[in-house]
């Protein structure tokens, strides 16, 4: 394979970066595709896995909620994981290639902090200097975060530059990578940035669709009609998406969050409404106006307010094996009410949104719909009485 | 056109064994007008070639400086469209390069852009975001116009990459001092003369230096290694602090240091 089609899903993906940082990326492409292929590496986070985030999550049934919609639908538990979210997946795996590199000094972005608490996890579980960058507004929406954070040694660092969320972090992060970068590694949390950092993620990830395929076989007897995924880097959704790819018999839907609305500014579809462009590392779709400058996105939710998306979900939209959908802030506060009130399960804002697009819809009896549960919402609690004017 | 036959090369001749001290100005910082000024100023102060900046709303190669002056400059309207027009008007009497992220390039257009960028006058394109080899496409959209395209290596580009990336240069190369981002710092890379070896023996281009340089002495000392030496954040915060007249001042003291 040759540098200019590696890390490329079609046209997107790649490794648009300043000069600096092309090193680091040939160094961790190098020690990852040794780490791929060599059991032991696979041996150690396995067993990681299980004994400390508490793999395999399972599968749940949700009666309530299937009798609501009229179709049979089960949640992939990714919030019974250790911190809370499928971000450990992640995070555990890079943390492992970080010692393969000899690097003691991570940095990551965090939106929700849902990955800067893994990073922070991990970090403290290996010893490791940790610096999370978060954006000051995103610090506001998630002070418990950041708090988790701090508790665990980890140094949150308030971003205050542009919109102060998520892009300004991921901005701002790879300033400090660009400073930094014979001493550090830098854990990025999505499926997004520069090769190998798409597929690596999605690797770590893809836990989550080979345990829930095995489960559906297994207890349930046959495979989902639909797998159900919210987007926004896309990281959760690549990892339960990948091991269904080559089931055609089963349907494949991101949710984006469409904000306020797909018909105003204020939304985070960027498959759903934006236009390929180059941002944080690679080719993908983007939010942009007509000049190229990116837009600010907006979304209820942190995790998914993010103008950009994973390049490989680029490639699955244009290909069309998987639908990109999206529902707004409204929409997904209200799946979040119902998923507590009818089971007993309180989503992350993030997974409300793929929980949202699943009930809007009457649905045949024979569908069968697995949603994949990305995190769960005791985070987002303040924020949901804030809106909705509970006082806590 | 070849080589020779370039703007840039033919400054480089001109320039013969003297330095030449390379400006940075952020197009559109702080409105249009004063911008066109400015390139007018560090010409007359003794600019050899201009780096004039496109501005993005996600630098991330760039300090807080920067960040501050692009993001002015994009809420005052600034576009690719009124950049180019800005060169235009400009109409410099030295070399005008272009340095831009790529996602407003490819928004407009790359062979439109590196067509229009010729015809407004300029000379060559640095593209931050964009490593050799990253995109061929791109790359030949600039290397099959006239636009000279110049490369960013860096202290942690190896010596497989740095031959890479060099076999497709022109103009000049430009050498990241340091690790970061652009930015004012107190004192000159200990490497700075060991780093631009390294480079000169790879290619016969002259190699000019930038990131972290920003007072006369430091100017004065990347000037004994480097055939050229770019200054960006301090001439941006001077024009910010004190307008025309600090930009001009502070560019003529450079001038000097570099012109020895």
């Amino acid at each position: 394979m040759t540098a200019t089609q590696l890390g490329r899903f079609g046209p997107y993906g790649g490794r648009y970066v300043p000069e600096t940082l092309m090193h680091a990326l040939e160094e961790l492409a190098s020690v990852y595709d040794a780490a791929r292929n060599d059991p032991r590496f696979w041996a150690e986070l396995e067993a990681l896995l299980k004994n400390y985030v508490g793999r395999p999550t399972p599968i749940s049934a949700v009666p309530r909620l299937s009798a609501q919609v009229g179709a049979q639908i089960l949640l992939k538990r990714e919030d019974l994981n250790h911190t809370g979210a499928h971000k450990i997946n992640n995070t555990l795996g890079q943390v492992l290639l970080a010692q393969r590199m000899s690097k003691r000094r991570i940095i990551a972005e965090t939106g929700a902090g849902q990955h800067g608490v893994a990073t922070a996890t991990v970090c403290a579980r290996f010893g490791l200097e940790c610096v999370v960058y978060m954006g000051e507004e995103d610090m506001r929406r998630q002070r418990l975060n950041v708090y988790r954070m701090e508790l665990m040694g980890a140094t949150v660092v308030p971003v205050t530059s542009g919109t102060r969320t998520l892009k300004d972090a991921t901005n701002e992060a790879l300033r400090d990578w660009v400073s930094n970068v014979t001493s550090t590694h830098y854990i990025i949390g999505s499926v997004v940035g520069p090769d190998p950092f798409p597929r690596l993620v999605r690797d770590f990830q893809s836990v989550i669709g080979r345990e829930a395929r095995a489960q559906m076989l297994e207890q349930v007897g046959r495979l989902p009609s639909m797998v159900v995924a919210c987007v926004g880097g896309g990281s959760n959704a690549m990892g339960i998406f990948t091991a269904f790819l080559n089931d055609k018999s089963v349907k494949l839907v991101g949710v984006e969050a469409a904000g306020e609305g797909m018909q105003t500014q204020k939304h985070a579809a960027t498959l759903g409404a934006g236009r390929p462009g180059v941002f944080h590392g690679s080719m993908s779709y983007l939010l942009q106006n007509a000049d190229g400058q990116v837009q600010p996105a907006h979304s209820v939710s942190a995790g998914l307010d993010y103008p950009g998306v994973g390049p490989e979900h680029a490639y699955l939209k244009d290909t069309g094996r998987v639908l990109y959908e999206a529902v707004t802030d409204r929409e997904a506060l209200d799946a979040f009410a119902a998923l507590s009130r009818l089971e007993g399960i309180l989503p992350a804002l993030e997974s409300a949104h793929a929980i949202a697009w699943v009930m809007q819809a009457k649905r045949a009896s024979d569908e069968l719909i697995l949603i994949n549960l990305s995190g769960r919402g005791d985070k987002d609690v303040a924020m949901v009485a804030e809106l909705t004017g509970a006082t806590l | 056109m070849s080589e020779n036959a370039s703007p840039i090369a033919a400054r480089w001749r001109a320039l013969g064994k003297s330095r030449a001290l390379i400006p940075y100005l952020t197009a559109g910082f702080p409105t249009f007008a004063a911008s066109l000024d400015a390139i007018q100023s560090v010409a007359s102060a003794g600019a050899d070639f201009i780096e004039v900046g496109v501005p993005f709303s996600d630098p991330l190669a760039d300090g807080p400086t920067i960040q501050r002056t692009t993001q002015t400059a994009l809420e005052h309207g600034m576009t690719v469209p009124r950049v180019l027009e800005l060169v235009r008007k400009a109409d410099a009497p030295v070399p005008v390069i272009i340095m831009t992220y790529l996602n407003p390039v490819l928004s407009y257009g790359a062979q439109r852009f590196a067509q229009d960028a010729r015809e407004a006058g300029a000379a060559g394109v640095l593209l931050t975001d964009l490593p050799a080899g990253a995109d061929p496409a791109v790359e030949q959209a600039v290397t099959g116009s006239s636009l000279a395209l110049i490369r960013l290596v860096a202290p942690t580009t190896d010596d497989a990459r740095l031959r890479g990336a060099l076999a497709g240069a022109s103009g000049f190369v430009y050498l990241i001092s340091r690790l970061g981002v652009t930015g004012a710092r107190d004192t000159v890379p200990p490497d700075l003369d060991a780093q631009v070896q390294r480079v000169r023996a790879t290619t016969r281009l002259p190699v000019a230096v930038g990131f972290g340089i920003g007072t006369p002495a430091q100017a004065a000392a990347a000037a004994r290694s480097a055939d050229g030496v770019v200054v960006g954040s301090a001439l941006m915060d001077a024009l910010a602090r004190d307008g025309l007249s600090g930009v001009q001042q502070l560019t003529r003291e450079l001038a000097a240091a570099v012109h020895g």
